[in-house]
């Protein structure tokens, strides 16, 4: 699996010019054989693959670089401080954000949404206020918000959607009103693949002076992510799922926001001064850093922006459509099998139930076939049961997949059939 | 492959196509429901037990092939057994899927040895055994039975 068939590396230069084979040796972990077979990874949804450029820096830091940030005059903490703090610089520049203080690190979108439900949301919310989400949320963006209207005694709304997946927008328009205070949304819905319109989503709730949080994981890894285009508050991704780190996440905040909002833990670094009597905060966005950060997953998350620039988050988008309208249409014409998320706006997830089979028995038998997908409710309950469904199978797609590689699917899916016939 | 072969044997298949004793029970005298958080298998278990004797018992609920077929394959191995004879079937079933490498009594297990293909996908065995926690569940009184 070291060199994929010329036709996929065809495939790819006819839309987009990625050199698909040239990029899946980025990635040493895709030349691995699992079962047997070679390894056929459609999980990225999860957590995607790391290039060798990622890799390389982490070593490199912790070889030549590692040191505490923010403190030490010496060369070592200084060399560590600039990379970190360079790395923020990329991040505004990822997410078009205004300020390189209006990035905050954290460890992941969870750890962004409650910063925000807790620094911003215990401030701003109370009795009778309301939070509205959508019906195809993870449980990240259920569960904080459920924990903060608990304490504060406000309540949860729910915008649904469709049969499709996708969000019913009139419905949304209605629950909003003079008691929203604060909008959490996913911008593409990591179980159905749905891409919500963000900007409009941004635009209603402005209107009731309603500030918005939109939960990037899905979406930030897989198309470009201009945060004053969508007018939204908040954004919040995951590093591991953009070809980084595990571990290490941002929170975008609008820099006004983020200035009136408490800290969310107390420690070392987001203070300026202590005495028992009276701390002073830190300024932006050292207020929200408490304690040594994360500091080699923010330079591998770095290196792996680097990465994804130098090919292009335009040109990734449109590989990954040309492959997801590949596998849509691979997958429809098995007998049997439905799939779950046909929203007219999609990211590259293919969630599936079948007749013949359970979702984990289609994994389990796929597996076997070295083909790793994911199975159950993805984290997202409450959606699963909207749509009438216990679980899913699903086949989550990146830049370094290809038709060969559905293609395997299709034939594992077969498989499947054919144990449970 | 072989080891894909031993988990989805003829008879695991045929239970998981034509569970056995998949039904409510009418006026059960023990319930309980039993969930797999992970992957969303759930199951309601009914018993009538007489004496210490389990004398009919249903199941239904939806999950995978592997909870289904188990499910099924345990409702004919407890039905008209002890409350004892069930929880020893428990401890040696568990034993089967927990234990690789460990002698099977073949002779208490019966047909649920079937299912011992699982030992080499542990990932599944969550699944297998869900049906008899929560048959432990429902004899000790308690309502709901988790594999977390």
């Amino acid at each position: 699996m070291t060199a994929v068939n010329p036709k996929a590396r065809r495939a790819g230069a006819a839309v987009s010019g990625l050199d698909v084979a040239k990029i899946r040796q980025d990635f040493p972990i895709l030349g691995q054989t699992v079962h047997g077979k070679p390894l056929v990874y459609l999980d990225n949804a999860a957590t995607s693959q790391k290039p060798q450029a990622v890799i390389d820096t982490l070593v490199r830091y912790y070889t030549t670089e590692n040191a505490n940030i923010h403190r030490g005059v010496h060369a070592l903490s200084q060399m560590a401080t600039e990379e970190y703090e360079g790395v923020r610089t990329k991040v505004r520049q990822l997410l078009n954000a205004a300020e390189d203080r209006e990035i905050i690190f954290v460890r992941g979108t969870t750890e962004a949404i409650n910063l925000v439900a807790q620094a911003y949301g215990r401030q701003n919310i109370g009795p009778e206020d309301e939070i509205v989400i959508s019906a195809m949320e993870h449980h990240s963006n259920i569960v904080p918000w459920q924990m903060l209207c608990q304490e504060r005694g406000a309540r949860l709304r729910v915008a649904p959607c469709n049969d499709a997946g996708e969000l019913l927008l009139d419905d949304y328009q209605r629950l909003l009103g003079p008691r929203t205070k604060l909008v959490s949304m996913v911008h593409v819905s990591n179980a159905l693949g749905t891409i919500n319109p963000a900007k409009q989503i941004v635009e209603l709730a402005h209107r009731w002076g309603a500030p918005v949080l939109l939960d990037g994981a899905q979406a930030a890894p897989h198309m470009s992510i201009d945060v004053q285009a969508l007018g939204c508050d908040f954004y919040a991704f995951s590093g591991h799922k953009l070809y980084g780190p595990t571990g290490i996440g941002i929170l975008y905040g609008r820099a006004a926001l983020l200035e009136a909002m408490p800290p969310y833990q107390g420690g070392g670094d987001m203070i300026r001064s202590v005495t028992y009597e009276k701390t002073l905060y830190n300024t932006l966005p050292y207020k929200f850093e408490a304690g040594t950060p994360h500091i080699a997953g923010v330079i591998g998350l770095g290196a792996a922006i680097d990465y994804v620039n130098a090919i292009g988050l335009d040109r990734i988008a449109a590989y990954e459509e040309e492959l997801r309208q590949y596998g849509t249409k691979c997958l429809s014409t098995i007998s049997g099998l439905r799939l779950v998320g046909t929203a007219k706006e999609k990211a590259g997830i293919l969630s599936f139930v079948m007749e013949q089979a359970h979702p984990h028995d289609i994994g389990t038998i796929l597996d076997a076939e070295g083909i790793a997908i994911r199975t159950g409710h993805h984290c997202a309950q409450p959606l699963m049961e909207r749509l009438g469904v216990a679980a899913t199978a699903r086949a989550s797609l990146s830049f370094y997949n290809t038709r060969e590689e559905i293609d395997a699917l299709v034939k594992g899916i077969d498989r499947v059939i054919e144990v449970f016939s | 492959m072989s080891e894909l072969s031993d988990l989805y044997q003829v008879i695991l298949l045929e239970h998981n196509h034509k569970p056995r004793n998949f039904r409510k029970l009418d006026n059960p005298d023990r319930t309980a429901d039993g969930f797999n958080p992970l992957c969303g298998d759930r199951i309601s278990l009914y018993l009538k037990v007489n004496d210490g004797i389990i004398a009919d018992v249903g199941f239904q609920g939806t999950g995978c092939a592997i909870s289904r077929a188990s499910a099924s394959m345990m409702t004919q191995s407890i039905k008209g057994k002890s409350v004892a004879q069930a929880e020893e079937l428990f401890q040696g079933f568990r034993k089967m899927l927990t234990e690789p490498g460990a002698p099977t009594n073949e002779e208490l297990l019966g047909d649920l040895e079937m299912l011992s293909g699982v030992v080499q996908f542990p990932v599944r065995i969550k699944c297998a055994i869900l049906a008899w926690h929560t048959l432990r569940a429902a004899l000790e009184g308690k309502e709901v039975a988790s594999t977390e």
